[in-house]
């Protein structure tokens, strides 16, 4: 390097960023436009001269800024007011199997409160021996448990119902995340207080504004709920529940309340608002079916999707997605690329654990015509992730919650994708 | 339970648990005066019903001033607020209208609620009389009782809901988990494929947030589809909000408002633009103010200070708000002080239902805060 281009100068190294920062992009393009050599490798970039950022840049980091559009969503007009809402993960984005906590799906009904660790106070009362109060260090006292388990809103995909309506598998499936929780087993408080035997059920509830109260019986309770206060390892985001929430694995996501406060032990359903006029489902007769907690095994194509269109042309092409079952393990995933007149068998990334997100595979050779992608989970059960037409054929039309059909893209020969339903 | 083979199930995968043991000893026990305040909850068959009573014209005047800003005049639901009346006879159409008269199948959920969550964004300030009140107003609403009608802990289970026996425990274990298992088709499993229905006909995903778009080129979409979102809503609505009613009370957010001197008009006060800002967290359930504000439950607030009251465009007024403006006054420092110390008693039967702000130094940082969102 000669003496006068190793200049030091703070001006220097500005000016120098700016031209490189400039010319290059458009260099690199028609280089490698014309199959010559890649001015990225023949040139020095400022990245293999000078210095990154020191490692207090950011005492705690977010992702680089070339991922700014890896957020959550929302959908305006599905709420009346973003307060009390929802918003979607980006899936479409994501790979592997845990969700980053800062992009994982919210879903409050009186917003994210702040809730400090000494303000937090844990109840349980009713058919219990000693009604006990306990602080959160209280809660870092007793043996803890962890687990990973998908949260799922019963909502998800509940737009769906009627037709193909949004353009994207954040928006189709979004409302979910899997996070490794730390935390107590549920079992182990109640134990403190001792249920009495006429103690049947448990109701729950949060410290938010609207309580978000809910029943659950008292073998859900006893058998593999936690209270947690970790996620991913850190301690749950405010908008996830802190500093304490309820983990209840492979029940829909409405009964995990968040800021949990009190935990009663009852001798029968409180027929909360959550779980009569919300959170059930309406048949074609107009009955409808109530204490529907499990979510069914379902499973999503998250790319190539109307966010992620193939843009590489035909050849080698990764199918990936997600698969999920409330009632065990995932045991198997098929995708088709057909509308689902035939079927390959995808690989799973690692085997399938019970109330866990699974990701899948399917190392495919496109040859550039128009594909119908499904994807179709089974599980430990033998459970088969029904179409949205056999559903329908049951529940009827107005239904809103646990919609776990097969979803289709449609990808069209310039690699664009669109949510479509088929025959 | 119909759940006892999923449990079954889970329990057989289940991960090592702590041994059972003794209990610990951690925690202590609870007060009767801390049940009291936290389990408030009422049951399907009325306990936890406290005495008292209301009836329906007490009722109507409650509702009007508590909840008639999201669920309209006659409990018909405004924009996409909850309807809590009508939709008789609509469950086994298409798009059934789900309101507590056509589907609510406990009235204790109604009392429970509306005492427990609601205002929204002013949960727990209804009393026991206003409660049973309320919960008269709304059963009249759906012509369930007459206008003469007093609910009290008496006759509270007396009053029959039309929905009682509309509701079946989940049935997938019968209905849908046989015909759904086995091994499934691989190969010719259907001989034609057609597309049914596509997304983009009706073109309702939100914009790509790259695109820079003018977040308003939506909402006109927005607020038409909102009396009846395409295919159903996500279940989602509004109970209640922010912590700010209960949980922070005497010492909220002026706590750091060592700067108690009243705003002027000199230049702003940051640390008490930053003090209003928190305590503006109480009004976010209704009010915004910024650059994207918009009229929701009340009117949007950029520009407040200095402005004559009732002039905020498309905002639905109550007449007595509307007359106030039309008689000439202006939001300053004084009656805004007024107003937000006892909006009710400021404005007689205006129809914010906000209690007010405890202090006086809340509402000079709150005005110092809006001041600066002119």
């Amino acid at each position: 390097m000669s003496a006068n281009s190793a200049t030091t100068s703070r001006r220097g190294i500005l000016r120098a960023g700016l031209a490189a920062g400039v010319a290059l992009p458009a260099a690199a393009l028609s280089a490698r436009a014309q199959g010559g050599p890649d001015p990225l490798i023949t040139e020095v970039q400022d990245w293999a001269r000078y210095t990154g950022e020191g490692v207090d840049e950011t005492p705690y980091g977010l992702p680089i800024r070339f991922e700014s559009d890896v957020v959550r969503r929302n959908v305006p007009w599905l709420t009346a007011d973003p307060i009390s809402s929802i918003n979607f993960t980006p899936i479409h984005a994501l790979d592997g199997t845990i969700t980053p906590a800062g992009c994982a799906f919210e879903r409050h009904h009186s917003g994210a409160i702040e809730l400090a660790k000494p303000d937090y106070r844990l109840m349980i009362n009713g058919l219990v021996d000693r009604p006990l109060v306990f602080t959160y260090e209280d809660l870092e006292r007793f043996p803890r448990v962890s687990g990973i388990y998908f949260c799922e809103c019963a909502a998800n995909t509940g737009m769906e119902w009627a037709g193909a309506q949004l353009n994207g598998s954040q928006f189709t499936h979004g409302m979910i995340h899997n996070m490794e929780y730390v935390g107590v087993s549920l079992k182990t408080l109640l134990d403190e207080a001792g249920i009495k035997p006429e103690g049947k059920w448990i109701y729950v509830e949060g410290a938010d504004a609207s309580s978000n109260g809910r029943s659950i019986p008292i073998e859900k309770a006893l058998d593999d709920c936690m209270v947690a206060f970790k996620a991913n390892g850190e301690a749950l985001r405010k908008e996830h529940g802190y500093p304490a929430r309820l983990v209840v694995p492979g029940w829909e996501g409405n009964l995990w309340v968040k800021w949990l406060r009190r935990i009663e032990v009852t001798d029968g359903p409180v027929e909360s608002r959550e779980e009569t006029s919300k959170y059930t489902d309406t048949l074609d007769n107009g009955i409808s079916r109530k204490w529907t907690w499990v979510m069914d095994a379902k499973s999503v194509v998250t790319a190539p999707s109307p966010q992620v269109p193939i843009t590489h042309g035909k050849g080698p092409l990764v199918i990936t997605g997600l698969a999920w079952s409330g009632r065990g393990a995932i045991s198997r995933v098929d995708v088709s690329t057909d509308g689902g007149k035939t079927w390959k068998t995808a690989r799973l990334a690692a085997p399938g654990q019970p109330m866990q997100m699974t990701r899948f595979w399917l190392d495919h050779d496109w040859d550039g015509s128009e594909m119908l992608l499904q994807s179709r989970a089974m599980d430990e059960t033998g459970y088969v992730q029904p179409t949205k037409t056999a559903l329908r054929e049951i529940r009827g039309e107005n239904s809103v919650y646990h919609n776990n059909c097969i979803q289709t893209w449609w990808v069209r020969a310039d690699g664009s994708a669109e949510n479509v339903e088929v025959s | 339970m119909s759940k006892s083979r999923n449990l079954a199930l889970a329990l057989a995968v289940a991960a090592a648990a702590p041994a059972a043991a003794e209990p610990l000893g951690i925690g202590r026990e609870a007060h009767p005066e801390e049940l009291a305040a936290w389990d408030v909850k009422i049951m399907p068959d009325g306990r936890g019903l406290p005495e008292g009573s209301g009836d329906v014209m007490t009722g109507e005047e409650k509702y009007l001033l508590h909840c008639a800003a999201c669920h309209g005049d006659f409990a018909e639901g405004l924009g996409n607020w909850p309807k809590l009346a009508g939709g008789m006879d609509t469950l086994d159409r298409r798009d059934p209208v789900k309101t507590v008269g056509s589907y609510w199948p406990y009235l204790s959920t109604v009392w429970d609620y509306v005492h427990r969550s609601m205002p929204f964004g002013q949960a727990q300030v209804l009393t026991a009389d206003e409660t049973y009140a309320i919960t008269a107003y709304i059963l009249f609403s759906n012509f369930l009782v007459e206008d003469d009608f007093v609910l009290s802990r008496d006759n509270f289970l007396e009053v029959e809901m039309p929905n009682a026996d509309g509701f079946i425990v989940d049935d997938r274990d019968e209905t849908e988990y046989p015909g759904f298992t086995g091994e499934p088709c691989m190969e010719n499993c259907k001989e034609e494929v057609e597309i049914t229905m596509r997304a983009s006909i009706l073109d309702v995903t939100p914009n790509d947030p790259n695109d820079d778009a003018p977040a308003n080129s939506e909402d006109a979409a927005v607020e038409e589809s909102s009396e009846d979102p395409p295919a159903g809503e996500s279940g989602t609505e509004p109970p209640v909000e922010e912590a700010a009613a209960e949980d922070a009370p005497a010492e909220p957010a002026a706590d750091d408002e060592a700067s108690s001197m009243a705003a002027a008009d000199a230049a702003p006060d940051p640390e008490l633009v930053a003090a209003g800002e928190k305590v503006f967290a109480k009004c976010k359930a209704c009010h915004m103010v910024g650059d994207d504000a918009k009229n929701r439950v009340g009117p949007a607030l950029n520009g407040v200070v200095g402005r004559a009251a009732g002039e905020v465009e498309d905002f639905r007024y109550s007449p007595a708000l509307a007359e106030a403006g039309a008689s000439g006054m202006v939001w300053d420092d004084e009656n805004l002080h007024g107003f937000l110390a006892d909006p009710r008693g400021f404005v007689p039967k205006n129809k914010m239902s906000f209690a007010g702000l405890r202090t006086s130094e809340e509402i000079d940082a709150v005005i110092a805060y809006l001041r600066t969102h002119p």
